[in-house]
């Protein structure tokens, strides 16, 4: 009974990262709105408009509803594989209801599955906790700005981008130049840096779920943060590409311990809608 | 601000008539065109009369549309442009062969695109990435769809009618290219930032 309203929540979940932008991007759409000038001040007019009516109506922001990606910590007890389920039965009703579109297509046979579901497909990341509430994050994650993302192993000698914070530096930033305005920017920024290609892909992606104003931990990370925003809005790509100040929104950083022998930075990019929200789910004593 | 206002099918004059950073405001038929189109364009050449619409004169648009079928027809849900540089490999011959005025996504081309924009008398107009509610409310009738069971509802040929649909002109038919404007600029600062000397002008 308890995991039948848990789908239901789910399906909410879905609706609400679908259709509702997270208030802290608005705000900072809407504060870039005031300082763009010309064809980028039209746009970003046009795409206030559009995240007012999304709201208003339930239909979804951006007609690529991407693919589903769940963050999801589950207390020591629970089942991954019954969350799991769930999750993949509440995509299919979301599919149909919301409507998302089907994005999931056969490699071999060219076939879209037609409801959100198939190999790998969404894409799962489950993490173990002592709490006793379940909580999950979900990142619809437009192609376009997946497509834009780069991994770098450093060093880079074309970059002259060495094995420390200053190489990371000028790889994120050369990621933005290579992505120009193809991803839909203002961009937020994901960066991953650590031993092994799998794990930085992740946590890069992992960062796209902070919000902009959240503070690293890290004062050095926090710092780097700050400073690599300004940078990036240095290269002057601006909203979707037509020129501006406003390249990125936020950049946010995580590291995990490197080998000696390996330096991965990994950079994830998304689109200024952002499409994030998270569901806790209390259990029941 | 000034706006242009379009009204579909164009003539060579008009796309004569635009510049990049042209604010444009289109009316008339639209019909879309992504990944699965372009190639199928390109590599099977199908004959006009095996289609539903007449490219000539028209434009092709970047779009995988979510449309819900009712009992009343085709319903738009949400239709906003995808990344261009996608069939980059494909436009330019698409652009000749089917006389087309105008391609519409986002992101922009590269330079084959706007050679052939050069060539034909067409033009690259930019959407906006990511409105997909207020574009599809722009689309006031769907007249017709090709290709539906064979390529789904994404990569389908819709045919659409559009009243005020916004647009950006990012590439014209004088060899202009506000994209390749502000990749060169960026480049230059990104140089900069990193501290490299800019290796080509």
């Amino acid at each position: 009974m308890m995991m039948m309203n848990l789908q239901d929540a789910i399906l909410e979940l879905y609706r609400k990262a679908a259709a509702v932008l997270a208030s802290d991007i608005e705000d900072a759409l809407r504060f870039s709105y005031q300082k763009e000038k010309s064809t980028a001040k039209h746009a970003l007019s046009v795409i206030l408009k559009n995240i007012q009516l999304s709201k208003k109506t339930g239909r979804p922001l951006c007609q690529d509803t991407g693919v589903p990606v769940f963050f999801i910590k589950v207390p020591l007890g629970i089942s991954s594989l019954y969350l799991k389920n769930e999750i993949i039965g509440a995509t299919r009703i979301a599919t149909k209801t919301i409507p998302l579109r089907a994005n999931a297509v056969d490699i071999l046979t060219e076939k879209n599955s037609g409801d959100n579901t198939g190999s790998g497909f969404p894409v799962f990341y489950f993490e173990e906790t002592r709490e006793k509430k379940i909580i999950i994050d979900l990142m619809l994650k437009g192609a376009g700005s997946e497509n834009i993302g780069q991994l770098y192993k450093l060093p880079v000698e074309d970059l002259k981008a060495e094995r420390d914070l200053s190489g990371v530096r000028k790889c994120v930033i050369d990621a933005v130049y290579k992505a120009q305005g193809k991803g839909c920017p203002p961009y937020i920024i994901g960066v991953g840096i650590g031993a092994a290609r799998d794990q930085v892909t992740r946590l890069s992606k992992e960062q796209l779920l902070r919000k902009l104003g959240d503070m690293n931990k890290h004062k050095t990370l926090s710092e780097f943060e700050k400073a690599l925003l300004k940078d990036i809005n240095m290269l002057g790509i601006g909203p979707l590409g037509l020129g501006g100040n406003t390249t990125a929104l936020g950049v946010k950083i995580s590291v995990n311990h490197r080998h000696p022998a390996s330096y991965f930075v990994d950079v994830s990019i998304s689109c200024w809608a952002d499409r994030r929200a998270r569901l806790i789910w209390k259990m029941e004593s | 601000m000034n706006v242009k206002t379009i009204n579909f099918p164009i003539t060579k004059n008009d796309v004569l008539k635009l510049e990049i950073g042209d604010i444009v405001s289109i009316n008339g038929r639209i019909v879309t065109g992504r990944d699965k189109v372009h190639k199928f364009l390109y590599n099977e050449k199908p004959l006009k009369k095996q289609m539903p619409v007449d490219l000539e004169g028209g434009i092709l648009y970047h779009c995988g549309p979510i449309i819900k079928k009712t009992l009343k027809g085709f319903k738009v849900v949400a239709a906003g442009p995808t990344t261009s540089m996608r069939v980059e490999m494909y436009e330019h011959k698409i652009i000749s062969e089917y006389r087309l005025r105008a391609v519409m996504g986002k992101g922009g081309m590269g330079e084959q695109t706007l050679n052939a924009l050069k060539k034909n008398g067409c033009v690259y107009f930019h959407t906006i990435g990511g409105a997909a509610v207020y574009l599809a409310d722009r689309i006031k009738k769907v007249v017709d769809v090709w290709k539906l069971e064979e390529f789904g509802m994404t990569e389908a040929m819709w045919v659409l009618d559009v009243e005020e649909f916004p647009a950006i002109v990012t590439m014209d038919a004088h060899g202009g290219s506000l994209h390749e404007k502000i990749e060169k600029e960026s480049y230059k600062e990104l140089r900069k930032l990193i501290g490299l000397k800019t290796q080509r002008n």
